[in-house]
């Protein structure tokens, strides 16, 4: 007897859902594809690590990222498909942001891609907004006393994208050099990058 | 915008359960996950429905798979999101709850009638 197929009750329902909506023409197939490659291949957080370095380096452009992110970041060519407004926040010696979403996964896909799982669970969203320090702590991160830390809830409309402070000592580096630095969790507000 | 710190409303901080850790890994666990994703991601662009109330209709879901006891860390973020989809479709009159279960009958049967490893392809009458 030769085994025959099996598809997950996963696998069933999302054909389920593709072949109906592709034989009423509501998508196409290649196009679905497309979106896959963008977001597996095109999208990450390497976009964002560049409007970061664009800020370290251009006075002006920082000030247009704090004060209209979207369109600043529109300008290096990163565009929401979902329509949601960016805001950037800016940490300093005194501020230190984190980013979450408490009721899904909201998250800023056109600068940092698709969230990592820990951003999507339950724990994270919870204890963001409970407990920021003892998550920084268990990302390493352990701030003094008399920096305040700001925890900011993402919705539908708004996502917001952290600036994290230029490490000391790279006054010498170029602006894709210091792209290299910026991680996704700086941005996130989950890490601080070195003498950030 | 939260200002948490000194917050002392909730559970304390050690009764809550740990994080689940993940180095920069494939985006998707699998890909029935990437499809479910783009046909949203497609649908929202073509205007069927606002990211609004996609983000309502999932935060929903989530909501209801805690309440069934999901630990929710974050792995089965796509079942509710395909869940989520399969409400939207058809709440906004795309597909009806009935199409679904048909065309779910339909490929199970189209898989059992082919030998593993061919594609399985969906009967024309289906």
């Amino acid at each position: 007897m030769t085994e025959h197929s099996h598809l997950s009750d996963m696998e069933l329902r999302v054909r389920s859902l593709e072949s109906l909506l592709t034989d009423k023409g509501l998508v196409d197939p290649a196009a679905l594809d497309a979106i896959v490659d963008t977001y597996e291949n095109k999208v990450g957080p390497r976009n964002g690590a560049r409007v970061v370095a664009r800020a370290w380096v251009d006075g002006d452009y920082k000030q247009w990222l704090l004060r209209d992110a979207t369109a600043a970041i529109n300008s290096l060519g990163y565009v929401s498909t979902q329509g949601a407004d960016i805001v950037v926040l800016e940490n300093t010696d005194a501020v230190h942001n984190l980013t979450v979403c408490t009721l899904c996964s909201c998250y800023p896909w056109a600068v940092l891609g698709l969230p990592p799982a820990w951003y999507k669970s339950f724990p994270y969203r919870a204890r963001a907004v409970k407990d920021p320090r003892g998550v920084l702590a268990e990302f390493g991160q352990i701030l003094d006393d008399d920096v305040e830390v700001r925890v900011w809830d993402s919705t539908a409309e708004v996502r917001y994208l952290v600036l994290p402070q230029r490490p000391a000592g790279t006054d010498g580096l170029n602006e894709d050099e210091l792209a290299g630095l910026v991680t996704r969790n700086s941005m996130i507000g989950t890490e601080r990058l070195a003498g950030d | 915008m939260t200002s948490a710190a000194g917050s002392t409303c909730g559970p304390t901080p050690s009764e809550l359960p740990s994080l689940p850790r993940d180095e920069d890994g494939p985006v998707f666990q699998e890909p029935w996950e990437a499809q479910a994703f783009a046909m949203t991601v497609w649908l929202h662009e073509k205007g069927h429905f606002t990211w609004p109330e996609w983000a309502e209709c999932l935060s929903r879901e989530i909501t209801a798979a805690q309440g069934t006891g999901d630990p929710d860390l974050g792995d089965t973020y796509y079942l509710h999101w395909l869940k989520a989809l399969e409400g939207l479709v058809a709440e906004k009159g795309l597909l009806t709850s009935a199409d679904l279960a048909k065309r779910k009958t339909a490929w199970d049967r189209a898989a059992h009638a082919t030998p593993h490893g061919q594609p399985i392809i969906l009967p024309p009458d289906a």
